[in-house]
């Protein structure tokens, strides 16, 4: 099928809307647009950020999801506390796959799961001091914790448990940071403002702990901020870093250490990978300690080769050369993964609709394998995603937010993608309708994706998906056989 | 009275953020604009405008401050 032209784009939403109470329909209309590059903001285009209609089917989590899943749990060498009962932390476990480098259950703690497991008895007298007590026992099983941060589920909101009081007495008992976080699910629209009091809290209690202390600086010093290392991401980022001549201080927060974030004040250049979810650490750095952030994008040679040198003007001719020859060098790798797949997937058309930044950060990696990105969409981005987003997109592509289960099933039946890459709420929808699937938020279990080694593993993972020849075998044998024979008769 | 943040972008210009919300805008105009008294009124290119009390010109940005709504912008 072609691509679709602006008129019949409009035609479609209206269609697909057509379903809703007028109410409805009015909010979420407002949520889907069709892609001009000639606006400079989103504004007046598209709104974000705004509660789910109740009845949809959204993909959404909460701001406990964003602050223990995503900023806080993969710090390795820090216990996060699932605060309330047990199947917040229980279900969430491990499932980002942020890998990291230590023996669990000694000196790492991601892929466990530490819960205060409330009862009924806990709500009715309150919790405080189950969780002193088990602060106190995890300073004893593991002792060689570097802190433990204390992440509210609802109930500790709810009921008004000071867990400030207890943090701040446990911390002066165990000599080492207590953080208490306050993301209860309940608050706000989305995991976005999860990421966002997970960062004021780092902001908070962390970030200024090693103010005044020596260390050892050189100029090239760089924190990578934004990358989960979901699969491996952070490192294979980090490899392109060093051969250009960068000290990576800090990784926030995949394979970070309580150490590595203390010591980022000390760098002198931020480099943001997920802007949504750590700008605002960003910016907190920038005004206090004066340290400018960047973003950049490590999907895709013609990205990641942008980045590099955008990242090179920050510093002195040194770390252009450095720049230029890293670029030298992989170049000749990233053109031959695009020689070996770009024939494979050429022309075919991918829909997105994943969270943070991939909705627009991959579009460059899948151009660069000749595919073409029609629709994309955020589950809790706000309007400055989507400013950023309008640039990366071509003209008259379908842009939707917080988008529900039926609407984009609708879409994807209209638009017939050849490739979708959501997440795993969607990811069996679409395999039973036929079409081949990534799950873009762990990488269904592959990765890494960013960097150089990110792009080949890419690109044969898309080859892998697209051309799987499972999908000629949707049609059952007995179907098949009277197609042919009516075929015959005919 | 809301905190905000006013840094500056690559191009030179002054940007406006709310924390609280969100919300990153370029700012179109600011009423005082010298070493001695800045601030003053500051017009968004959202629609909106916020009035910081006028303060000597900061050595450094970004800066934090609290703002007053005189407009928001729509949404």
């Amino acid at each position: 099928m072609a691509a679709l032209t602006r008129e019949d784009t409009e035609a479609l939403i209206a269609e697909v809307l057509e379903v809703y109470p007028d109410k409805a329909k009015k909010d979420r209309a407002k949520h889907l647009m069709i892609n001009d590059k000639t606006l400079e903001s989103s504004k007046k285009c598209i709104t974000s950020n705004r509660k789910s209609l109740p009845g949809v089917m959204t993909m959404r989590g909460c701001a406990y999801a964003g602050s223990k899943g995503v900023v806080w749990g993969p710090i390795k060498d820090m216990i996060s506390i699932s605060h309330g009962p047990i199947g917040c932390g229980q279900y969430a476990r491990a499932g980002r796959r942020n890998y990291y480098v230590g023996t669990t259950g000694v000196d790492a703690f991601c892929e466990m799961n530490f819960t205060s497991d409330f009862q009924e008895k806990d709500i009715v007298f309150g919790g405080d001091k189950k969780l002193a007590k088990l602060i106190e026992e995890i300073e004893m099983l593991f002792p060689l914790n570097k802190g433990i941060s204390v992440q509210s589920e609802c109930p500790i909101g709810l009921i008004g448990d000071d867990i400030e009081a207890v943090s701040k007495k446990a911390a002066a008992q165990i000599g080492k940071p207590v953080v208490p976080v306050r993301c209860e699910g309940f608050r706000g629209v989305s995991q976005s403002l999860g990421h966002h009091i997970a960062n004021d809290s780092v902001r908070d209690w962390i970030l200024s702990n090693r103010d005044g202390q020596a260390f050892e600086t050189t100029p090239y010093d760089v924190a990578i901020l934004g990358d989960y290392n979901i699969g491996g991401d952070a490192w294979a980022s980090r490899i392109l870093l060093e051969e250009m001549g960068l000290r990576v201080v800090a990784q926030w927060s995949g394979d970070g250490t309580l150490a590595e974030m203390e010591n980022t004040p000390k760098v002198k250049l931020n480099l943001l990978h997920c802007y949504r979810s750590m700008n605002y650490i960003s910016r907190h750095m920038e005004e206090k300690y004066g340290i400018p952030w960047l973003e950049y994008n490590f999907f895709g040679p013609t990205k990641i080769k942008e980045s590099l040198r955008k990242i090179a003007s920050f510093f002195d001719d040194k770390i252009k050369e450095g720049a230029e020859r890293v670029i030298e060098k992989y170049t000749p790798m990233m053109d031959a993964v695009i020689a070996k797949y770009r024939p494979r997937l050429e022309g075919k058309k991918v829909m997105l609709y994943v969270g943070g930044l991939r909705p627009r950060h991959v579009v460059g990696a899948y151009e660069d394998l000749g595919m073409e990105v029609v629709g994309t969409g955020y589950e809790f981005a706000h309007n400055d995603d989507y400013d950023r987003t309008i640039k990366e997109m071509g003209d008259a592509t379908l842009i939707y937010d917080d988008v529900t289960g039926y609407e984009f099933e609708e879409f994807v039946k209209a638009m017939k993608p050849d490739l979708i890459g959501s997440g795993i709420k969607e990811k069996y929808v679409f395999h039973k309708m036929g079409v081949p699937f990534r799950q873009l938020h762990s990488w269904d279990y592959s990765g890494p994706y960013h960097g150089v080694d990110g792009f080949a593993i890419f690109a044969r993972d898309m080859d892998m998906t697209l051309n799987n020849p499972c999908w000629t075998k949707l049609t059952p044998p007995w179907v098949k056989k009277e197609a042919v024979a009516e075929k015959k008769a005919a | 009275m809301a905190n905000i943040m006013i840094r500056q972008n690559s191009a030179g210009g002054l940007v406006f953020y709310l924390p609280k919300r969100d919300l990153e805008a370029d700012i179109r105009s600011i009423e005082f604009d010298t070493p001695e008294k800045w601030g003053g009124e500051l017009k968004l290119e959202n629609g909106g405008s916020y009035y910081v009390d006028p303060m000597p010109k900061p050595a450094r940005l970004p800066i934090s401050v609290r703002a007053r709504r005189l407009g928001a912008a729509e949404d």
